[in-house]
């Protein structure tokens, strides 16, 4: 389950970031990457509390 | 000892009673800790609004990517020469330090003027979070100049903003503080992303053209009319005193002590280069794409849509909150016959009002480097203390030593210090480090003084 999360968590803030330099290129419009940034913002707080948890509780 | 100052110190006391003792060396963390610490607090609500202020004050990109550099690498070496060697080898926090240098009474005034700081920028974080909440009401957003509320709308969002962060710092803060972790890579993903996706609208379509566009567009070096002009002085000196009350003024012996190497004061690093490099310059980016506008809300919500808002708020709310609960604590030991939720309600009542001038955000750099330049002396107080003392065969921790309530060099060197630099015709900016050298100074010679006097008494030695 712990190896789950952190996909998505990476998943979330590669969706984050990621877009911004394709509109930076014009491959991607602002819009799409306002949208893959909110979805990048919904996934990470529903995975980053989990997989930082665990992290914090195995050290 | 009458039995009014005792039951004061015995109240203060009480309160960080927890601390009390150095900490123990298998409670001592790694490197790695303190990397992310430090990463996850200097990415934060103000960084949504120090960067457009250099953008509105005419910087070069040049002055600012340079003064960026040698500014972040003084405050590091300043965290890593001047606070962590002390904070290891003492393992002490900030008030325990201080109490035995100082006495109780000067502690409790440095603690009252690190708490009415503290609601000012708790404030500031309040206004920050509501440009964010506002923008779905088509709420009028406040102008770099404005000092007084400008709308009702405005008005109603902050003590709404306000309501929710005095009820949450009511609660508790702790869960606030793990949540703040958890937003921290997230936050600072935001920014970077934010800044990057306007980029085009500035004429920038390639890392290439950054520079081009970056002297042209974004740090051109035309101040907005009624803003000072910035040089590459300032925007040293603000990067370095930033965080002045942390490292020079030894606010970080409480998290520093933990460090198993004084060499973890590098760490800072992660902090200075995340937060106060990329994080403003790309907020900068923002407030040029947007034409000037330093409300954090819009611009955010220019560069990054429903997730720049959001971030906005979380960056506000996660400062502010933290921040007011500390506040209330200090003002509580004032007022011992009142609970901690009604100490904490009047504080964040108090900083909702402050909240609605606007002025407190737009003049956020003058309110850093007053924070910083107020509770700098007392760094270099306890620096004389623990490094020159001994070598000048003057006793360390003499008020505790004599058992005194107040060490009156301490006070006279924390007063003489911003008194003086007060005086120096320097913009605020550039007061602390010639009054770090005055506060320096004024306690070693009333220290000097002071030793001999109770020697030649014998009141104690």
């Amino acid at each position: 389950m712990k190896g789950v999360m952190v996909v998505v968590s990476v998943a979330a803030l590669l969706l984050t970031v990621v877009p911004a330099f394709l509109v930076l290129h014009g491959i991607l419009s602002w819009e799409a990457h306002a949208r893959l940034m909110f979805l990048g913002m919904l996934l990470w707080f529903g995975s980053a509390p989990f997989t930082l948890r665990k992290s914090s509780k195995e050290r | 000892m009458n039995p009014k100052s005792n039951s004061l110190a015995s109240r203060l006391d009480a309160m960080y009673e927890y601390d009390r003792e150095p900490v123990d060396e298998s409670r001592t963390q790694g490197f790695s800790s303190f990397l992310g610490i430090y990463a996850g607090e200097h990415v934060a609500g103000t960084e949504f609004v120090l960067g457009p202020l250099f953008v509105v004050h005419g910087v070069t990109a040049g002055d600012l990517f340079i003064g960026l550099i040698i500014g972040n690498i003084l405050a590091v070496l300043s965290w890593a020469f001047l606070c962590a060697p002390i904070a290891v080898r003492c393992r002490l926090t900030l008030y325990w330090q201080l109490r035995k240098i100082c006495g109780p009474y000067l502690t409790y005034a440095y603690s009252i003027v690190n708490a009415l700081m503290f609601c000012f920028l708790a404030g500031a974080m309040i206004a920050v979070a509501a440009t964010a909440v506002g923008l779905p009401f088509k709420m009028p957003m406040p102008e770099l100049n404005d000092i007084y509320p400008g709308s009702v709308s405005w008005v109603l969002i902050v003590v709404a903003v306000g309501s929710i962060v005095t009820l949450l710092a009511i609660l508790g803060f702790e869960k606030i503080s793990v949540f703040s972790k958890i937003c921290a890579p997230w936050m600072f993903l935001v920014f970077v992303a934010a800044g990057i996706a306007v980029l085009p609208s500035l004429g920038c379509h390639s890392l290439s053209d950054f520079w081009r566009v970056a002297n042209e567009k974004i740090w051109t070096g035309v101040p907005v009319e009624g803003q000072t002009q910035f040089t590459i002085w300032h925007v040293t000196f603000f990067a370095w005193f930033a965080n002045l009350a942390m490292h020079i003024g030894m606010s970080d012996l409480t998290i520093l002590r933990y460090a198993r190497k004084w060499q973890y004061g590098f760490a800072s690093a992660t902090g200075m280069f995340l937060g106060h490099f990329v994080a403003w310059i790309a907020s900068g980016i923002l407030c040029a794409a947007a034409s000037g506008t330093v409300a954090p809300g819009p611009i955010a919500y220019l560069g990054a849509g429903v997730a720049g808002a959001v971030c906005v708020v979380i960056a506000g709310w996660t400062t502010a909150n933290p921040t007011l609960y500390r506040a209330g604590l200090a003002f509580q030991v004032a007022t011992p016959n009142w609970k901690r939720w009604k100490v904490t309600l009047a504080t964040g009542a108090a900083t909702t009002v402050a909240a609605c001038f606007p002025a407190l955000v737009m003049k956020l750099m003058d309110f850093v480097a007053l924070y910083g330049l107020l509770l700098m002396p007392m760094g270099a107080v306890i620096l004389v203390d623990y490094w020159v003392f001994p070598r000048l065969g003057m006793a360390r921790n003499f008020t505790e030593l004599r058992k005194g309530m107040l060490s009156v060099p301490a006070l006279l060197s924390w007063m003489g210090s911003i008194g003086i630099s007060f005086l120096l015709p320097l913009e605020i900016y550039f007061k602390a480090l010639p009054a770090w050298f005055v506060a320096v100074f004024i306690y070693i010679v009333l220290s000097f003084v002071e030793q001999k006097y109770y020697r030649e008494g014998d009141a104690v030695l």
